[in-house]
């Protein structure tokens, strides 16, 4: 009786594996659609530039762009800005990281301190931060310091919220069940609201990482003489097109890379999530 | 001997501004190495009675005791296999299965693994001891469920309609099973369940609960022998039985079948 039941899952192995071999276009389709999107576009784009239909004052055109970015890398200051930019990002995410999850986890954990300060982070997360800018500029000045504090600010409140709302599902039925063997208050946190809480600061991690790249670009905007906000605040002001489309360019494939990190993080840590 | 006595239980709660009375007098007491169950329509205190019998609520009037000992919160000589599986998902079965083990720190970590896989063999899981819960079926759930309480090696089993999520098959299957494992782990059981002939089928003696307020109706000894097999379920005595015990259920047959 016990074999009819457990045979189950085998068989739905063996019904995949019968599946019939699907060719080349079958298994990257998605990846060769999107990629020919990509290229007509850039064609078209091209075209378009190449017969002079575009005014650089406005607009500009892929070769003129790429041109651009040869230039300012072997040339110009692009790898410094870069390297502030990153710098920057980096130090403020880390920062903004950490303190979510471990301010999250206590807030979480412990109902009175969320009392105390759950009107302040209501408030602080329903504001937009970057209002708060020409302030943080007052206080920290116009070099890194106001920088990685703009992207700290961006980037920690996602991971602070979710890492909150983490702690608190505890599963009821889990909960329960840990009662009934006898486990003490720190055995549950451990056990339940810590793991059970990954898949919540994850999520909160991939919002912040996104958020905090806004933050860096917008915090370069205001004051300073670096970075890849500057490059694109400084050539939008020159009328010089090619370059804020390099710097706009740059930031996008820097969202799509982050992107991209975050979500194997994610599913590294949950393997034991149903696949969907 | 008396294992496990329940003496003068009365449970009241609150549902806002009403008083609900769930439990009046409630009187029962379980063999060592019994298999008792308990049936009754919903609302009538069952599964209450086995909350306050876990320790996980608490009670004002009568006496619960476990070998003479007054049950007060939650104990290492009991264990509760639950209605949902509640395994954590993040662990695998074999994680599972230590995890009450690993909460009541009874054993050291060589004893842990030699039980974590005794059982997991026990209630036929070997070869899914890496494997996550969602993987699978409700009926596998059940038995990691059933190896994590009986690897806590508690001195009553409490189950809590374990079966009632699964469909009706694997129930069958399940019911068969769990006489098996009994047989070998010689524990005492209080079964609770809604439906009937799974208690006659599995118990020594089923007492039948009325509802609102739950009290004992009556207790019935099963005068089967062991092991039994599924086609006892076709007995004509087997019928008799549970054709009386219906007829002491007040509710109409179609609410008690209902599963919830």
């Amino acid at each position: 009786m016990v074999e009819q039941e457990l045979a189950a899952p085998e068989a739905g192995t063996e019904e995949q594996a019968a599946r019939p071999r699907q060719n080349f276009y079958q298994r990257h389709e998605s990846f060769l659609l999107g990629g020919s999107a990509v290229v007509i576009t850039l064609a078209v784009w091209q075209a378009f530039w190449s017969a002079g239909k575009i005014s650089p004052l406005f607009f500009s055109g892929p070769s003129a762009i790429a041109a651009r970015f040869w230039d300012s890398l072997l040339h110009g200051q692009l790898l410094s800005d870069l390297e502030y930019s990153g710098a920057n990002y980096a130090i403020g995410l880390v920062l903004a990281i950490f303190t979510g999850i471990v301010l999250g986890v206590i807030v979480g954990w412990y109902r009175r301190v969320e009392m105390i300060l759950g009107p302040f982070l209501t408030a602080l997360y329903a504001t937009p931060r970057l209002a708060m800018m020409p302030l943080i500029i007052i206080w920290f000045g116009i070099e890194m310091k106001s920088k990685v504090f703009i992207v700290f600010l961006s980037a920690v409140f996602p991971v602070l919220i979710n890492t909150i709302g983490g702690i608190r599902a505890i599963d009821r039925d889990l909960l329960r069940a840990a009662r009934a063997f006898c486990a003490s208050d720190w055995q549950i946190f451990t056990t339940l609201a810590i793991p059970g809480s990954v898949p919540y600061i994850l999520t909160g991690i991939r919002q912040g990482v996104s958020l905090g790249l806004i933050g860096v670009v917008v915090g370069e905007m205001f004051g300073g003489s670096k970075g890849i906000g500057y490059i694109v605040n400084y050539g939008g002001q020159t009328f010089a097109t090619d370059t804020v489309f390099m710097g706009v360019l740059i930031i996008a494939f820097a969202g799509i890379a982050l992107t991209a990190v975050t979500e194997r993080l994610e599913r590294h840590f949950s393997r034991w999530r149903p696949e969907r | 001997m008396v294992k496990l006595a329940i003496e003068h239980l009365t449970k009241r709660y609150w549902r806002g501004a009403r008083e609900v009375l769930a439990l009046s007098d409630v009187c029962l007491s379980v063999e060592d190495g019994e298999f008792l169950a308990i049936v009754g329509p919903s609302g009538c205190g069952k599964t209450t009675m086995l909350n306050i019998v876990a320790g996980l609520l608490p009670y004002e009037q009568g006496v619960v005791s476990i070998d003479g000992q007054c049950v007060q919160g939650p104990g290492i000589d009991r264990a509760v296999v639950f209605q949902h599986s509640s395994l954590l998902p993040w662990r695998t079965i074999a994680g599972n299965v230590r995890y009450g083990m690993e909460l009541q720190k009874r054993f050291n970590k060589e004893r842990m693994l030699e039980r974590t896989e005794y059982f997991i063999k026990l209630v036929g899981l070997a070869g899914f001891e890496r494997h996550y819960p969602s993987e699978l079926s409700g009926g596998m759930q059940q038995r990691v469920n059933l190896a994590r309480a009986l690897a806590a090696d508690p001195k009553v089993l409490l189950m809590d309609e374990p079966f009632a999520a699964l469909d009706a098959q694997t129930r069958e299957f399940m019911q068969a099973e769990l006489l098996k494992i009994w047989a070998q782990a010689q524990k005492t059981v209080m079964f609770i369940t809604h439906q009937i002939n799974e208690a006659i089928y599995l118990a020594d003696r089923v007492v039948v609960m009325s509802a609102r307020p739950g009290r004992v109706k009556d207790v019935f000894r099963i005068p089967f022998g062991r092991p039994r097999t599924l086609h006892l379920k076709r007995d004509p005595q087997f019928l008799e039985i549970e054709d009386a015990i219906w007829q002491l259920v007040e509710e109409k047959p179609e609410r008690i079948g209902m599963v919830v």
